[in-house]
């Protein structure tokens, strides 16, 4: 038994994890240092072969440059951030409401479970059959929200939904909020779920109204959560491309044309630049990998602090023993 | 006394303000839907005159109408729906089993760069495939792997964000005990996994079974680009299609062929929502 036996174990670490190494150079890290490969090249072109084309040494980031001057990929750029601060100030909001109110402790309210399933609902349903069911859904003239907004009164010709770039981002940021709101409540209520109930009978104790609990307790203990929900949200957000590219495509101005777009649009159609739209997916990647970062130090941040004080007890515990 | 019965009185009216919102957003949540399932039973006349209504005059006739009305033209659901099924069944498999080994390797043995294989893992999780994709295209341009269904399949194996969930799961959940008992008895490390630890590992499997399998099946993005022949074609792309000019006015068809893309996910969802949303809670987390 023992120590010579625990040493051969060791190697099954190495051989079960294969199969996910060999996976991820292939088909991870060799596409990424390909992508950054071809960003620093002249490949474009649809004859072209990245044989015949060469590196760009006498000024290497040249396609950088062109990527930042364009003007489309600006637009797509300033579009995607905007969409995505449309949708998720709202779904913060909203989802926090729900949070406080299906958490209180004081009242429960009834049908949470049924409430919760139908809210999620949309997350599950393909963006792609959300965003043609919504085209036909904002249609204009004689689409359901017009049918029922001529009814009411509330217009006289109807609302052509896709006019405008910021009509176009309303519905396409209202259609986002609508897929993920339910998401993050879930989500949210979980970091509720996990706060020390003992927390919260202190707030008690001390006299706390439900909205000073919810505000000076609740929402400190799961800032974590909120921070994680906010980077993972804006990591998706950057990505966006499944609504936006079939909801009113090429109308209203491009006003919901999004950088994941832009990027398909420049390497598939036209000139295909592969190169163009290379060097547009490194910049997004390292904007990706800068947010990851921040959420990797945030996760880490909250465990090391736990282990801190962890050490620290153990020390006055020690302390405390030699004292006796 | 005065004092109480206000605060029982304020709680009232905050309870019907609750119940009024989740109500409406519940709404909200089925509204479309029920757009949809009725509209695919109305003729494109019915729906330009009222498209917000139940009423149909003929709705299995208009039913039919509207089918005939898409099969003739280049959607084709069952395509999408079996090229579907084959991608997103085996990237679940894949992902499921390989994900569980890797977190099984960084669980149970000590081995130098466990951390850091770890590290990695926790670093590239959050990576986007989109990001990387135009070197991804052109390797598999130049191997002649587009329009391959594998190529959307193998890299499953390769999951970062299962690896990391089910490693949680096991550090919460599998005591090297079990384990232990079981090398007693003469089993090999594979088969301990095999037998032993994947059956352990079944309330994670079955959450992260369902994310893997919805998340595959309404991936557009890397698909559309990729599949450029119509046989391959998924269901997102099919839906695609329904964008186009050819269905401008087809309202009737482009209804019934949106419902056919939804009806498989709705009866997966209404089976198994409880566990989805708890799934959701445990961290399941899709981007």
């Amino acid at each position: 038994m023992g120590n010579k036996k625990l040493v051969d174990y060791g190697k099954f670490g190495y051989i079960f994890s294969i199969p996910f190494i060999l996976a991820f150079l292939v088909f991870s890290l060799y596409p990424i240092l390909y992508t950054f490969y071809i960003g620093f090249t002249d490949f474009a072109g649809m004859a072209a072969t990245i044989k015949d084309s060469k590196v760009l040494w006498s000024e290497p980031f040249k396609n950088f440059i062109s990527v930042f001057k364009s003007n489309l990929f600006r637009k797509s750029f300033g579009n995607t951030v905007v969409i995505w601060i449309m949708n998720f100030i709202p779904q913060m909001g909203l989802a926090l409401l729900l949070t406080a109110w299906f958490t209180d402790r004081r009242s429960k309210v009834k049908g949470q479970g049924i409430f919760k399933i139908l809210f999620y609902m949309p997350n599950i349903i393909t963006a792609a059959t959300v965003a043609v069911l919504f085209t036909q859904i904002f249609g204009y003239p004689s689409g359901p929200i017009n049918t029922t907004l001529l009814k009411l009164g509330l217009t006289e010709k109807g609302i052509n939904f896709v006019l405008t770039p910021w009509r176009i981002k309303g519905v396409v940021a209202f259609i986002q909020f609508w897929q993920w709101y339910g998401y993050t409540m879930v989500i949210l209520i979980s970091g509720v779920i996990g706060i020390d109930p003992a927390i919260f009978e202190a707030a008690d104790l001390d006299g706390a109204n439900r909205v000073q609990t919810f505000f000076l307790v609740t929402l400190p203990c799961i800032r974590t959560v909120m921070l994680y929900t906010l980077v993972t949200s804006l990591i998706g957000g950057l990505n966006m491309f499944d609504i936006p590219s079939l909801y009113a495509r090429d109308q209203g101005d491009s006003g919901g044309y999004t950088v994941n777009m832009y990027i398909k649009d420049v390497a598939f159609t036209g000139k295909q630049r592969y190169n163009l739209a290379a060097a547009a997916s490194i910049i997004m990647f390292i904007i990706i990998v800068a947010l990851s970062l921040v959420l990797f130090y945030i996760m880490r941040d909250k465990d090391e602090a736990k282990l801190k004080k962890l050490k620290k007890q153990a020390l006055k515990a020690a302390k405390a023993k030699k004292a006796y | 006394m005065a004092n109480k019965n206000s605060l029982h009185k304020e709680s009232v009216g905050l309870k019907i303000v609750i119940y009024v919102v989740c109500v409406i957003l519940a709404i909200l949540s089925l509204m479309p839907f029920i757009i949809m399932f009725t509209n695919a039973t109305r003729s494109t006349a019915e729906i330009q005159s009222s498209a917000i209504s139940l009423y149909s005059a003929h709705p299995i006739q208009n039913l039919t109408n509207n089918w005939k009305v898409f099969n003739g033209k280049s959607f084709d659901p069952a395509t999408g729906f079996v090229n579907s099924l084959i991608v997103s069944t085996c990237t679940t498999i894949l992902a499921i089993y390989f994900s569980c080994l890797t977190s099984y390797a960084l669980f149970a043995y000590e081995w130098k760069f466990r951390d850091a294989f770890f590290g990695l893992i926790v670093g590239i999780m959050m990576i986007p495939g989109t990001v990387t994709m135009i070197g991804f295209y052109q390797a598999a341009y130049q191997v002649h792997m587009t329009n391959k269904l594998a190529l959307l399949i193998i890299p499953a194996i390769a999951s970062p964000n299962m690896v990391f969930f089910m490693r949680q799961y096991l550090q919460a959940s599998l005591s090297m005990e079990i384990v232990d008992s079981g090398r007693m008895d003469g089993a090999g490390e594979f088969m301990i996994f095999n037998r032993i630890v994947l059956p352990l590992m079944k309330p994670a499997i079955a959450t992260q079974c369902i994310f893997t399998f919805v998340g595959s099946w309404n991936n557009l993005f890397l698909p559309q680009i990729l599949l450029t022949k119509k046989e391959k074609y998924t269901l997102p792309i099919e839906v695609a299609l329904l964008n186009s000019d050819i269905y401008q006015t087809e309202y009737g068809s482009i209804y019934l062929g949106l419902s056919l893309t939804v009806i498989p996910l709705l009866v997966i969802y209404i089976l198994l929502s409880r566990y989805i949303v708890e799934g959701v809670a445990l961290g399941g987390v899709k981007g």
